[in-house]
């Protein structure tokens, strides 16, 4: 049973980390993809068009990415978690079901449209597919985000018969972390789109330095990162403030807070010791993370000590630290380029193409932090996984682990081959 | 809104879109499937027919199994259970497949010819999954060796019937050689069909009692053979259409499901899991099925409406180079 269940959650958690890496380009790139469409239309400029058709093609790979791995996410729901759906389908059904109907058939119908149809409607149409595709990824951000933040802090419903329904479908979807978080991600998919347009075209550039077009899409992207990054910071330090309210526990793991203090120092770096309750080789800002977490120097954060359930530490804290790492030196290159943009020098390309996936790494750190610091809830407060597992045994989950694995790297490795392929030929 | 209405108005909704479902992604998969009969360049143009069509088809799915888990949570987790590798299966297949889509476009040399393949397979792989989700589905996931052969027989079938599909699209949206050669695809897939669709209405009421009871007690027996009938008629009209008429094959075709998901549906009712749970045993809280229903009831009449529109404004034949991207 113990095995089963470490499976089923391995199963789940590579398949949905696999697949959020695909969304968080899509749904920043389609509406990149609407401003360089529209720039053709408004300047009938051919370059535009080249600049879009190209990263249609972009597109259009990630976008069927996200299908498909979405696809298997919905099965995975009910083959790896029927307790999961007997508990709370009642209100998790119903979101990812207005996903379905809102979102996934607006974006996959008019995605066809946006493909072929350019020498089949007037220029308006082609413009407002592009418009609804991006639209479609957006509202599907909000259904998931929506369902992931009831998980995360769940409200507005009552318990009726040993399951969960409903009170009010507006305190539901509008739970307490619902706007901060899609916020954030929707800040994080522009950001991984910019990285990547920029890191793609930075390739090009490696490769033939006079394309004037890619020039522009590298100085597109790294505008874009320049101005997204400062936003996101301010976006994640009021989601931390959000989290600090209603899930002290997770922001006890992020700082490696063992006991509850007043002016905590912020835990730079160090290497959380689960057993003995204390950090090794703790670099330590002296009352810093009470600085940022209440903006003041002697305010009074919980540590793991004031929680039963509380997340394992070291994961959290390693996961949240490589997110704002990231971020920083995103933040650091996308600012640092700027004045270099007009004639980038060759390091600068070897930057941009070195972080072409970097936004990758950081959703991921960032889910991973989130995630994680859920634990050991699946449904904070309302449902543990070991309640919501299958009777799928270890065998039928081993097997389709490894057919899942092999089938995840062929694509990882296919798409990444197939982008720089394009950038390079 | 009378809750005892809410699960049947779900059960009917959730029917509609997996046989909106099989239909639409049927012939694309039955397209995938014929690839390897077709030159190179025909292949090209094959896909090309299915490409602005596939990712909504296949977004039928999504709704189909959503609907399940929502309005029939209690039943999801002992189909999903128990069909759990054919449903894993059926996933990579439709992985390989719908990347294959972008791919082979873009690889060129043996890398091309590998997408290709990859293509034939998962569309191949999903398609028999999925058959072979069906056959265990009606018999009510019942054990042994007779009921596995059984389900491997309708997985079978119903790549047959996918065939027949992709073959008749073809000839609706293609000319020239590669329309003559889908003419002979269609009568194979068509007599495989035939074949799968008399194994699975004999099996099915020696299988399962409660199927047997309905469809051979007296009197309803007289009327019920019309569904066999109407069939055979069909099957009929796709032979004879084929070679005159471009669209009277794939009309006949989707005919053929329409008439066989209404068999299935009347063997099955009103169970959503055959002999276990009826569909109000299954039906989950009337608070979820109402807030979900007002939402549908708005947002379906506009899915169908754009779908129409784009059917429509890629009507008429597949030409090379109408849809590089």
């Amino acid at each position: 049973m113990e095995e089963a269940l470490l499976l089923a959650r391995v199963q789940f958690g590579l398949n949905i980390a696999f697949h959020i890496l695909f969304p968080s380009i899509t749904i920043g790139l389609g509406w990149v993809l609407v401003y360089f469409r529209l720039r053709y239309e408004v300047t009938r400029d051919a370059a535009w068009l080249e600049t879009y058709r190209l990263w249609v093609k972009v597109f259009a790979l990630s976008f069927a990415m996200g299908v498909v791995t979405g696809v298997t996410m919905t099965f995975q729901f009910g083959t790896n978690w029927p307790g999961y759906m007997n508990k709370v389908g009642s209100i998790a059904g119903p979101l990812l079901a207005y996903e379905v109907l809102t979102a996934f058939f607006l974006e996959a119908t008019f995605l066809g449209v946006m493909l072929f149809g350019m020498n089949r409607v007037p220029g308006w149409v082609h413009v407002a597919s592009a418009a609804i595709v991006a639209f479609g990824t957006t509202v599907s951000a909000f259904w998931i985000l929506a369902l992931n933040s009831w998980m995360q802090t769940p409200a507005g419903h009552t318990l009726e018969n040993g399951t969960l329904i409903a009170g009010s479908w507006w305190e539901v979807i509008f739970n307490p972390s619902f706007p901060y978080r899609l916020v954030h991600m929707l800040l994080a998919s522009g950001i991984t789109a910019a990285f990547l347009v920029a890191g793609l075209s930075a390739w090009r550039l490696l490769k033939a330095p006079d394309d004037a077009g890619a020039r522009g899409t590298l100085r597109f992207g790294a505008r874009l990162a320049a101005v997204l990054l400062p936003l996101q910071m301010l976006a994640g330090d009021q989601h931390g403030l959000n989290t600090l309210e209603h899930q002290p526990a997770k922001i006890a793991a992020m700082e490696a807070l063992w006991e509850t203090q007043k002016g905590a120092p912020l835990v730079l770096f160090a290497i959380p010791d689960e057993d003995q309750r204390t950090n090794r080789f703790a670099v330590e800002l002296p009352r810093g993370a009470a600085l940022i977490l209440t903006h003041r120097f002697e305010g009074e954060l919980k540590g793991i000590d004031a929680f039963k359930d509380h997340p394992p530490v070291a994961p959290v804290f390693f996961a949240f630290r490589v997110m704002v790492g990231m971020g920083v030196l995103m933040l650091l290159l996308s600012w640092g380029s700027v004045f270099f943009l007009k004639d980038p020098p060759r390091w600068l390309l070897w930057a941009f193409a070195g972080f072409t996936f970097s936004g990758w790494i950081a959703v991921l750190a960032g889910w991973l932090t989130t995630e994680i610091g859920r634990q050991p809830w699946l449904v904070t407060g309302v449902l543990r996984p070991a309640d919501a597992v299958g009777e799928a045994g270890g065998a039928a989950l081993g097997a389709s682990l490894t057919a899942y694995i092999g089938t995840y790297a062929v694509l990882l490795i296919a798409y990444i081959v197939t982008l720089t392929h394009m950038a390079r030929k | 809104m009378n809750a005892e209405l809410l699960p049947l108005i779900f059960a009917a909704l959730m029917g509609g879109a997996i046989l909106a479902y099989v239909v639409l992604d049927g012939y694309d998969l039955g397209v995938g499937m014929l690839m390897p009969a077709a030159e190179r360049a025909e292949q090209d143009l094959m896909v090309a027919s299915i490409g602005p069509f596939w990712d909504a088809n296949e977004t039928w799915l999504v709704l189909g199994i959503g609907l399940l888990l929502v309005a029939f949570p209690a039943a999801s987790g002992v189909v999903l259970g128990a069909l759990y590798l054919p449903v894993a299966a059926m996933l990579v297949g439709l992985m390989l497949r719908g990347v294959a889509f972008e791919l082979r476009i873009k690889a060129e040399g043996w890398h091309r010819e590998l997408w290709n393949w990859l293509f034939w397979a998962g569309s191949t792989l999903a398609s028999f999954a999925q058959g072979l989700m069906l056959g265990r589905y009606i018999t009510g996931f019942a054990p042994g060796f007779g009921y596995w052969l059984f389900a491997v027989a309708v997985g079978a079938s119903l790549c047959g019937g996918y065939v027949l599909l992709g073959a008749t699209w073809l000839i609706l949206r293609t000319e020239g050689a590669l329309q003559q050669k889908a003419l002979a695809w269609a009568r194979w897939g068509l007599m495989w069909l035939a074949l799968g669709v008399a194994l699975v209405s004999l099996a099915t009421p020696l299988a399962s009692e409660t199927v047997r009871h309905k469809w051979f007690d007296f009197p309803q027996v007289l009327y019920l053979m019309l569904l066999p009938a109407a069939t055979l008629a069909a099957g009929g009209w796709i032979w004879i259409s084929l070679g005159k008429s471009d669209w009277k094959p794939f009309a006949g075709a989707v005919a053929i499901y329409v008439l066989a998901f209404a068999g299935l549906a009347y063997s099955l009712f009103p169970y959503v899991v055959m002999d276990r749970l009826t569909l109000w045993q299954a039906a989950a809280h009337p608070s979820a099925l109402k807030f979900l229903l007002a939402g549908a009831a708005i947002v379906l009449p506009f899915i169908v409406g754009y779908t129409v529109y784009v059917y429509r404004l890629f009507r008429g034949k597949t030409r090379a180079g109408v849809y590089d991207h």
